[in-house]
């Protein structure tokens, strides 16, 4: 026998999905929210990213290589990271804070406890914490700037009237007699181009929503989380003092990028099916819960990263129930 | 349970395979027939070196309360008894017998009278010709019929679902020798007294489904998703009753047969022929030609090879059974045995790379037992044993699922198999 076989245990067939596909697949999901991004806020924006990105993968390198770490590059959740908080970011802070926030999310939420796969919160929505807890004039004030600007010019033709309501740094809370006033086409731009002019990536919500679903498709996100999320959110939003119309609610913000691409994070969220029914609606819970008490116009980011802290829990009580 | 309805993979069958018609492979010069070819204990040898032997002739009687006899599938001379490499043993004591190519049987007759013959006269000849579980299980079929008889049956399923990507034997089995396929379990449902028997076949499965109707069998199709063929999984999917680990089908009254025993079954009752022939598929990229053959147990693989036109230079793996079950053989002498189902010689290989586990729990969604891979993997890796069994190692069936979804490509399979070699051993 001149020839050697490989030996193996079985299963000899293994699925193309690994990590590093699956990875490359959310980017690129995410690619056409940045170009809208890029497209609305300007070359500025583009910017942003690429330094968000760029000191992420630089933070990993470094920190794996005195650490004596192998390097995880190539598996491309250093640039997801980075790529996810860039878009979270509002389009015109200086750019100081990509570099920190993606140190910190970086360093701080993932290489600390040991890198992929190990981390309890969501790196870039903890980059994101951070930096709202940390500089809430720079996070906060061009929040509430921003989203007028930009809108009027896609908007200039169209009534008026959502556009002067949006200046209230509350905007999110404008109230149903507002979206009644408002024609069905202007409700459909709406939907389509998003209202808030929050951060780079909420610019444009139907190419979230197409990136969400090709990820459904491919099977990389879980369908549980994001009905769960999408329902609990929407009957919180009915339910809770104010009563916003819950699909205003769904359209601003960061809402849709957090359910299709934070919340359904592999590593942060359950393992278990009933585990991710439970998480996804505690994430929807406590959106709507903190978007109306919190002094951040956003509640995702506390929202989600309560949540991530709650998963080894949710998985507990999904085991007891199975039995 | 009400969230938590398990799916399974949808595997693509490789290509043309189900078009394959069966082919009678030419006699071979050496067959080597192993004397552990079922589950249990091994057969006891008859014969010695030197011995001459006829087709048919038993050179291995029952060696135990779950044993089967062996035969041998040539006529000539028993050259040696060694060890030699076994398809999942590593090596087994095995009787090499050299050919004289003549087509001379031990005791051969057709009895087309055997509706007449009585319950035991019928499990008699089955036990006789040494039929074992064709489908991949290897468990003696008259020790199974025997505890059918004694509890209550009320439902035997023929299993016709080839749910691994690349098996297509036991669907030419049901399109060629459909009246035979029918009449054995005719014979199975007759030995039972049993008042339903079902076909089971997958949607894929057209035309075997059609003319297993047309003999009058009742039939019923699933969708086809692997591993829809397991026992464990095609009962619960038929009678929606989920068997707990310690309990075996027979316990709810339920037998399971797969149809190539069903064949053989028919052969050994009517034609008095035991168990040395089988249908197996050949496939994969690295053969030149694959193929449905008719086998003689004991042949080799090298044998096989040239049957099949030659290898691939390719070549990196040498598969005994199915792609998500299956075996690698490390030795070109390694013969068939009687629960062999196919042969896969793959060239492109999965070399990823083991990384650690980012919890995506992929292996939770896909397990078709509900069991929760990823935690019991876990549990193992810190050697909790009693932990992993808690959360279900012993429902585990071994289909590799999960192995095969996990992005990190972790081998949760392997460490199931090592868990569960562990409790036994202590």
């Amino acid at each position: 026998m001149d020839k050697l076989f490989i030996v193996s245990s079985p299963p000899h067939i293994h699925t193309r999905l690994n990590l590093k596909n699956a990875v490359w697949i959310v980017i690129l999901c995410l690619i056409p929210s940045l170009i809208a991004g890029v497209v609305f806020f300007g070359f500025y924006a583009l910017i942003i990213i690429f330094i968000s990105i760029a000191v992420s993968v630089f933070s990993e390198t470094i920190f794996e290589y005195l650490s004596k770490r192998k390097t995880t590059i190539q598996d491309g959740t250093a640039v997801l990271t980075g790529l996810l908080l860039g878009l979270s970011l509002p389009p015109n802070v200086p750019l100081w804070i990509p570099l920190i926030g993606a140190c910190f999310s970086i360093i701080i939420s993932k290489q600390i406890f040991g890198g992929t796969g190990f981390n309890l919160l969501n790196p870039a929505l903890t980059g994101r914490a951070f930096l709202m807890l940390s500089f809430p004039q720079i996070m906060s004030v061009n929040f509430k700037y921003q989203a007028p600007e930009t809108l009027s010019e896609i908007d200039a033709v169209t009534s008026a009237t959502p556009l002067t309501l949006l200046k209230s740094p509350f905007y999110y809370k404008i109230t149903e007699e507002t979206l009644r006033k408002m024609s069905s086409f202007d409700f459909l731009k709406l939907l389509l181009f998003g209202h808030s002019g929050g951060s780079i990536g909420e610019a444009c919500k139907i190419l979230i929503i197409a990136g969400g679903i090709i990820l459904l498709i491919f099977k990389v996100i879980d369908y549980r989380i994001i009905i769960g999320y999408i329902l609990s959110f929407c009957l919180m939003s009915l339910m809770l003092p104010g009563r916003i119309n819950p699909l205003f609610q769904l359209f601003t913000g960061g809402v849709l990028l957090a359910i299709f691409f934070m919340a359904t994070d592999w590593v942060t969220s359950p393992v278990t099916k009933n585990g991710r029914w439970i998480f996804g609606i505690g994430c929807g819970f406590f959106t709507a819960l903190f978007r109306l008490i919190s002094h951040y116009p956003e509640g995702v980011t506390p929202a989600i990263l309560l949540m991530n802290l709650f998963v080894p829990f949710f998985d507990k009580i999904a085991v007891i129930i199975r039995r | 349970m009400i969230f938590t309805w398990p799916i399974g993979l949808r595997l693509k069958k490789q290509k043309n395979l189900l078009e394959l018609p069966i082919e009678v492979m030419p006699p071979v010069s050496f067959v080597f027939i192993h004397f552990q070819q079922h589950r249990g204990k091994p057969a006891i040898p008859l014969v010695k070196k030197g011995d001459a032997v006829k087709i048919g002739s038993k050179i291995g009687e029952t060696g135990g309360e779950i044993s089967s006899p062996v035969h041998s599938s040539v006529s000539g001379r028993v050259i040696d008894i060694k060890p030699h490499p076994h398809p999942f043993l590593r090596e087994g004591l095995c009787c090499v017998i050299e050919s004289d190519y003549s087509d001379t049987w031990e005791q051969r007759f057709i009895d087309s009278d055997y509706h007449s013959l009585s319950k035991e006269e019928l499990l008699e000849r089955i036990e006789k010709a040494g039929v074992v579980g064709l489908g991949g299980g290897g468990y003696p079929t008259a020790k199974k019929l025997l505890a059918g008889m004694k509890d209550r049956v009320n439902l035997l399923i023929i299993n016709g679902c080839e749910s691994e990507p690349n098996l297509a034997a036991d669907y030419r089995v049901m399109i060629e020798y459909t009246a035979s396929v029918v009449e054995g379990a005719r014979i199975l449902q007759k030995i039972l007294n049993v008042p339903k028997m079902i076909f089971v076949l997958t949607r894929n499965y057209k035309m075997a489904e059609a003319l297993l109707k047309k003999e009058g069998a009742d039939v019923k199709i699933l969708p086809d998703s692997y591993p829809v063929g397991s026992e464990r999984v095609l009962i619960r999917k038929i009678t929606k009753i989920t068997l707990p680990a310690d309990k075996l089908p027979i316990d709810v009254g339920i037998i399971v047969q797969n149809v190539s025993t069903c064949y053989a079954v028919f052969q050994a009752v009517k034609y008095n022929k035991p168990l040395i022939e089988r249908v197996i598929t050949i496939s994969g990229d690295g053969i030149n030609k694959p193929k449905n053959i008719l086998v003689k147990i004991g042949t080799p693989l090298s044998a096989i090879i040239q049957y099949c036109e030659g290898l691939k230079d390719d070549l990196k793996k040498i598969i005994f059974g199915g792609l998500m079950t299956g075996i690698a053989q490390f030795s070109l002498d390694t013969p068939v045995i009687k629960t062999t189902s196919g042969i896969v010689f793959q060239s492109a290989v999965c070399e990823d790379e083991i990384n650690d586990c980012v919890y995506c729990g992929k292996c939770i969604d896909v397990c078709p037992m509900g069991i929760l891979p990823q935690m019991i993997y876990t549990f193992i890796k810190n050697n909790e044993f009693k932990n992993a069994i808690d959360y279900g190692l012993d429902d585990c069936i071994e289909c590799g699922c999960c192995s095969y979804v996990c992005p990190s490509s972790i081998p949760l399979v392997h460490y199931f198999k090592y868990a569960r070699l562990r409790n036994m051993h202590g």
